[in-house]
């Protein structure tokens, strides 16, 4: 998955997740929680959609990393190169 | 039009799910309604043969308007009229259709009967002619300044076939046996029970009983749907009005306490790691949990203030506050979070979120929590104070889990911790009973595999 893939899927996922926030606002640093207002039960529902578009297990321990467009990005394009 | 929350006056018929003669049961949807917050599919409480729908589509009524007819094979005609049923089939008989009374909103008609003013004396200021609050107040206050009269007529609205006294008696309900809900609902519609006759075990008035002599309303408002902006602006102002009341109504108090989490948030990381993502579990569910579980050791925090006295509730139906993106907060209820599991639990919070979200809500969701929570952790507060919802008498906040510093036996470490607060109704509780239901939830969190 190129970072470009991956920056889309993310945004593609969070429109799902938050239909009536504007999702093309939020820049690639910002905390996803802080700039949309998302709570615990939509950051699962983000992960959920993520899992779903890559078919990748996203262990719990790694939503620390999952925080940012950026992170997520930088996440979901080295999934590819695990074995 | 079922009342769905106490911040709600009147709803529109968006759309019938039902047509006449349609056979329908007992929770099924039958209406999608708007109100200034949501989009609320309306269940229906009895089963039967729908007779005719007496609202259209795009039409805006208050809240107490019959909407529909519906029959159970028998010549007597059932209205849907208001919500949270929980009893059988109320039958109302077509006499009441034909003697139209304005029809007010349960707020108005509770806070009639707590004054004594009787709403059919009064012309209303509000849409539609309907009494408004202020209507009441000014004429309470017209009356306390002048001798109270003992031929004003009765305050039911004199439409009901069961009607015996001719006087309304305010404050006779304790001579009168009835049960509970049957009081509340009195209350609610400002009955006299007095007038009312039982058809329960021992001549006790029934919640029944009291839905048959509630008059038939009448008065239509037209209405269009709501745009975004104006439905943004209503809800502001549905909240704001309501919060108003709670302040001015409920003497509150508040307290807080801090707890460890870190067994609990340990024992939750465990268990995901062995889940798929779908069926993980999230903290607030756990929270939640905890405390629809603590109300079974102090109940006065669970139920409703009604026409000044406090009916407790059995049931645990949670109202979950979970605020829009679009600005607002809806708290919709899960019902008894008491009894479900973890897993049902969160499940159902799932759902109702996305729903909440999404804009679209059961009625029994909006129309019956017995307590709230809100967990405004999510965004970043510490500890969050809230205003009661009325009629509830409670509303329980858990702020974000934060790492601190923690003395235990001596010694000093960092743990996990979340602080809860209590918001509660001081005409029901203490400070004392209140601190016991947060030491409660406490004591149910540091043992999770058994919540």
């Amino acid at each position: 998955m190129t970072n470009d893939e991956a920056r889309q899927l993310v945004r593609s996922v969070l429109r799902q997740v938050a239909p009536e926030a504007d999702i093309d606002e939020v820049g690639t640093g910002e905390t996803l929680q802080e700039a949309l207002d998302l709570d615990s039960i939509d950051f699962l529902n983000f992960v959920v959609g993520l899992q779903e578009e890559t078919g990748f297990e996203i262990p719990e321990r790694d939503y620390p990393q999952l925080s940012t467009v950026e992170g997520c990005t930088a996440y979901l394009t080295s999934i590819d190169f695990r074995p | 039009m079922p009342s769905l929350g106490a911040d709600m006056e009147s709803g529109t018929v968006s759309q019938w799910l039902i047509k006449p003669g349609d056979e329908v049961h007992r929770g099924d949807v039958v209406a999608t309604v708007e109100t200034e917050k949501s989009t609320i599919e309306v269940e229906i409480f009895e089963s039967g043969v729908v007779d005719e729908l007496l609202v259209d589509e795009g039409d805006t009524v208050p809240v107490g308007t019959v909407i529909a007819h519906i029959t159970d094979g028998t010549p007597e005609t059932t209205a849907i009229a208001r919500g949270r049923g929980a009893e059988p089939a109320a039958a109302q008989t077509s006499p009441a259709k034909t003697h139209p009374a304005p029809i007010h909103s349960p707020v108005v008609r509770q806070l009639a009967a707590q004054l004594g003013v009787d709403l059919l004396t009064l012309s209303g200021t509000g849409i539609g002619g309907t009494v408004t609050r202020a209507d009441v107040e000014r004429a309470a206050h017209r009356a306390s300044e002048q001798v109270p009269s003992e031929e004003a007529p009765d305050r039911s609205g004199g439409a009901g076939p069961s009607r015996l006294s001719p006087v309304a008696r305010p404050q006779v309900a304790d001579r009168v046996r009835s049960s509970p809900f049957a009081r509340q609902r009195a209350a609610e519609l400002g009955i006299d029970l007095s007038t009312v006759a039982g058809s329960g075990p021992g001549g006790s008035v029934t919640e029944h009983d009291v839905r048959r002599v509630t008059p038939a309303p009448s008065a239509e408002t037209p209405g269009a749907t709501l745009d975004v902006e104006g439905r943004q602006a209503a809800m502001r102002r549905a909240i704001g009005e309501l919060m108003a009341r709670s302040k001015r109504e409920i003497p509150h108090y508040y307290l807080s306490t801090t707890i460890d989490l870190t067994p609990a948030l340990s024992w939750l990381e465990r268990e995901n790691l062995e889940r798929p993502v779908t069926s993980r579990l999230v903290p607030a569910a756990m929270l939640l949990k905890a405390t629809a579980r603590a109300v079974a050791r102090v109940p006065e925090v669970n139920g409703f203030m009604i026409g000044g006295s406090f009916v407790p509730s059995e049931a645990v139906h949670v109202g979950v506050a979970v605020s829009l993106r679009t600005g607002g907060v809806v708290a919709p209820a899960i019902h008894d979070a008491d009894r479900l599991s973890l897993d049902e639990l969160m499940a159902k919070l799932k759902d109702l979120v996305g729903r909440t979200r999404s804009g679209v809500l059961r009625s029994s969701e909006v129309s019956d929590p017995t307590i709230t929570v809100t967990n405004l952790g999510d965004l970043g507060v510490e500890a969050v104070f809230g205003v009661i919802y009325p009629p509830q008498v409670a509303l329980v906040g858990f702020g974000r889990v934060i790492e601190r510093p923690w003395a235990r036996d001596g010694m000093l470490g960092v743990r996990r911790c979340v602080t809860a607060t209590l918001s509660a109704d001081h005409r029901v509780s203490d400070g004392h009973r209140g601190g016991r239901f947060l030491t409660e939830i406490d004591r149910l969190v540091q043992e999770p595999e058994k919540l």
